[in-house]
């Protein structure tokens, strides 16, 4: 008995922590994520001029595209780190994966969103079964089951080889998808969505382009500074379980 | 290893015949479908006429699910799968043997519903019908092994009823897009066959793509 309680007040291991290693790298990520955040509210707001037949609806366009460009990211993300799981086994490319993966549902959920906002005022209508909606809703379905796949019960590599192979699977459909679906109905909407606001399809002002890709630059740092900020917090859970464990095995012992 | 592959597909559909649980369930889970379908589309209808092609794939879609779900979460519950993975044979061996077993079941449902679905709805086919077999094969071929591979994968869960479907349609709508639209062509407007092709092609080679894709990553599913 006071053994054992002796073995419970004993201090645990003391490791550490992981943010006094990361955090110059959270800082500068952090950083740049507000500079290019406060640089895109001005140059979308200020700079880039009011497009002519839409309006300021036309905006949304600055959300719309760089979260369509950081889902994708994400994604591409998720299917390089299934593949280096499943050839070196090491847990942190699963972690990566899978935060990843979560971010890129939250955007891609961004874009689904934005998207019919835009289109009901221009296009007159919140949804068209045009390709590229298509694609975006399947893509979104695919990693909303990417994640239900990783809420399957067993032990951790167990699921995140389950899921790495679903991950390759399931990004290998995204570009056939892509393809195969620009033959059906194209004739329906000839604009694809980012190619420009003023329905010719690429006729994009330099101000816009300007403003465009500062918020491309904005967005990709949010993706970065939640994937890194993401994955230390997935680490503590780990780590936060691994205690748990000891601490169990120290009590029944 | 294709010889393995035939011992699996047999030992499978000869349990299969013995019990006539699967089979007897997806076919009359189709009829079931028809019938739901005769409430939402009246028959007589003139325009029920361009639901057919979708209804077929419907039929298809929702009793192969059934059928998918038996063929891998049987193995867990007889806890025989540890016998088929010791025994000395590729895992690429397993899927294709329950991948032709499968495939065979799918076949006689179709063989059974859709000659019924078109006599209950009074279904004229204009269209040729060699064709439509043709469609019919390539289209249940892509669904059926990526249904295989996905089945295996969702074993593996407790709830694998419910995820093998969230998995399943999202990966294999590119098939379900190309079948359906080259079906709704080959039944009714025989003059766009070329457009039917295309689409045939598209899920063709979407099938291969697929199907080597499954076989090279069934290894890491079937992994203990």
């Amino acid at each position: 008995m006071s053994m054992n309680l002796e073995k419970e007040q004993a201090p645990l291991p003391t490791t550490e922590a992981a943010p006094t290693k990361s955090s110059l790298l959270t800082k500068i990520l952090y950083g740049c994520m507000v500079v290019t955040f406060l640089a895109a509210i001005y140059t979308i707001f200020m700079y880039a001029e009011v497009e002519k037949t839409m309006g300021a609806v036309q905006k949304i366009f600055y959300m719309h595209v760089p979260s369509a460009w950081a889902a994708f990211l994400a994604f591409f993300v998720t299917f390089v780190f299934s593949i280096l799981f499943l050839i070196k086994r090491k847990r942190i490319f699963d972690t990566y994966a899978y935060v990843s993966a979560e971010i890129g549902v939250v955007f891609t959920l961004i874009v689904l969103t934005t998207g019919p906002i835009w289109a009901k005022s221009s296009w007159n209508t919140w949804w068209a079964w045009e390709p590229r909606l298509t694609t975006t809703l399947i893509l979104f379905f695919l990693f909303m089951a990417y994640l239900m796949v990783r809420q399957m019960d067993g032990p951790w590599d167990k699921k995140a080889r389950l899921s790495a192979v679903f991950g390759i699977i399931g990004f290998a459909d995204v570009p056939i998808v892509f393809f195969a679906i620009r033959w059906w109905q194209s004739k329906f909407h000839p604009i694809v969505f980012g190619d420009g606001p003023s329905q010719e399809g690429g006729g994009i002002s330099d101000t816009m382009l300007v403003a465009l890709l500062v918020s491309i630059a904005a967005f990709t740092f949010l993706y970065a500074y939640l994937l890194h900020k993401g994955v230390s917090f997935e680490n503590m859970k780990i780590k936060v379980s691994q205690y748990k464990q000891k601490l169990r095995e120290s009590l029944e012992n | 290893m294709l010889k393995a592959a035939l011992t699996i597909a047999q030992k499978d559909l000869l349990s299969e015949l013995k019990t006539k649980q699967v089979l007897g369930t997806m076919i009359i889970f189709a009829g079931l479908v028809i019938l739901v379908l005769s409430f939402a589309f009246d028959p007589a209808n003139n325009t029920t006429k361009a639901v057919i092609p979708g209804a077929v794939w419907i039929i298809i879609v929702f009793s192969g699910i059934l059928g998918l779900n038996r063929s891998l979460v049987s193995e867990q519950r007889n806890d025989t799968m540890h016998g088929l993975l010791v025994a000395p044979m590729d895992a690429s061996s397993i899927f294709l043997g329950k991948f032709f077993a499968n495939f065979m079941m799918i076949m006689i449902v179709e063989i059974v519903s859709i000659p019924f679905l078109f006599l209950l709805f009074d279904f004229e086919v204009t269209g040729s019908i060699l064709y439509f077999i043709l469609v019919l094969f390539i289209g249940s071929f892509g669904f059926i092994a990526i249904g295989t591979f996905l089945a295996a994968l969702a074993s593996n869960s407790k709830s694998s009823e419910m995820l093998l479907p969230l998995l399943l349609f999202p990966i294999t709508s590119p098939i379900l897009i190309g079948v359906t639209q080259a079906t709704k062509i080959i039944l009714t407007n025989m003059e766009k066959l070329p457009n039917a092709l295309a689409w045939m092609q598209l899920v063709a080679a979407y099938d291969v793509i697929f199907f080597v894709l499954c076989f090279l990553l069934i290894e890491y599913v079937l992994e203990v």
